[in-house]
């Protein structure tokens, strides 16, 4: 037996009233391998996203999501090393990107990257160290818009 | 490896759909890169695992008064492709008041709040997938997409499967509803039997005698709008 799947809806500007609980810090801020991350999400004109929903995933640390605020801001607590598996939803998509972010000094052995022949979209999935910690921004459309995936 | 480009799912969404004005400047318009899973996996132990509270999928009491409103039973399955169910898996909602209306500060639509009802719920799935809600049918409401548009009666759905990529969040309609026929979200979905299966159906099971009505809606996922396929 072969199930159509179910497809997908945008998540609308009003989901925080059901998935606002902030799970954002996948370990403990004193976890040795804690890292701080942060970064903004725009659109296509360089405006902030001040109503996506940020989810990532390390096989290692687990699950979390976050709401960007204001100024298109998210902020998480992950672990080193990465990468980090991102899915953003928004008002505006209809169904969530797909993003992955390496972490700078740790692209050498990276298979992934390494598959992407285009250097300046290749750039596009390596965060850079900021502050102690680490910014990743996702340019959801335009000339420097993030790389997105399918995985199959 | 060589890293292809996709073509997109006609039984899904587009990223960029002209009848839907946000997705002009936030839908990617470069081809998604195509990764085999062997390269990148993101099969994982429990996603959004999270404690339930015993009232959390009854919307109707999470108040001291009831909502007003039509209540309804919305219940259904998880299953994957090969229809196997998605067991003690985290399901969520939102949705509007029966008046339209969401308890979200950006909604601005003239119509009242319900001081009985906030709009979220959430439950895990049993040992057969099976998730159940109590609620109040959502009303109808305007959007500013285009002239004179109204949003058909939903709910917000989020569900998790078995791999990051299974992640789903959709919006479930009700049956007999007109306006779906104008809504350009509903209609994002461009084959109509793949968009058949955003739509619950009443069922007599789940309508409880002298207390309310039931719709079912299963919802399949573990290939998502992300797979390329």
């Amino acid at each position: 037996m072969v199930l159509e799947p179910t497809p997908s809806q945008t998540v609308g500007p009003y989901f925080t009233i059901g998935l606002g609980v902030p799970q954002n810090e996948l370990v403990a801020d004193d976890d040795p391998r804690a890292v701080r991350i942060t970064g903004r999400v725009l659109d296509g004109a360089g405006i902030a996203v001040p109503d996506a929903l940020v989810e990532i995933w390390q096989a290692t640390a687990g699950w979390g999501r976050c709401a960007t605020d204001a100024d298109g801001r998210y902020a998480f607590v992950a672990t080193r090393p990465g990468p980090i598996a991102m899915l953003v939803f928004a008002r505006g998509l209809l169904k969530p990107v797909l993003t992955r972010i390496s972490f700078p000094g740790e692209t050498g052995g990276d298979r992934v990257l390494a598959a992407i022949e285009d250097a300046s979209l290749r750039q596009t999935l390596v965060a850079v160290e900021a502050d102690g910690g680490l910014q990743f921004d996702v340019r959801l459309q335009g000339d420097d818009q993030t790389a997105f995936f399918a995985v199959n | 490896m060589s890293v292809l480009t996709r073509t997109e799912d006609e039984g899904f969404p587009r990223y960029v759909e002209e009848g839907y004005r946000s997705t002009a400047l936030r839908g990617p318009r470069k081809p998604l890169l195509v990764v085999p899973e062997k390269l990148w996996d993101l099969s994982g132990p429990a996603f959004g695992v999270d404690a339930v509270g015993d009232l959390d999928h009854d919307l109707t009491r999470q108040h001291d008064g009831e909502p007003i409103g039509e209540r309804i039973v919305v219940t259904g399955r998880v299953l994957d492709r090969s229809g196997r169910p998605i067991r003690n898996t985290l399901v969520e909602v939102w949705q509007a008041n029966a008046c339209g209306r969401y308890r979200h500060e950006v909604d601005q639509h003239p119509a009242p709040l319900d001081p009985n009802f906030t709009g979220a719920g959430r439950c895990l799935t049993d040992d057969d997938g099976a998730y159940r809600f109590v609620t109040i049918k959502p009303g109808a409401y305007p959007w500013g997409n285009h002239d004179n548009a109204w949003r058909p009666a939903h709910i917000h759905f989020s569900v998790f499967g078995r791999s990051f990529t299974d992640r789903l969040v959709t919006q479930m309609y009700f049956p007999g509803d007109p306006l779906q026929d104008a809504d350009p979200i509903f209609r994002s979905v461009r084959d109509p039997k793949a968009r058949e299966r955003l739509v619950c159906a009443h069922d007599w099971e789940a309508t409880t005698p002298d207390w309310a009505l039931g719709y079912r809606w299963d919802i399949v996922i573990g290939a998502t709008p992300l797979d390329a396929d």
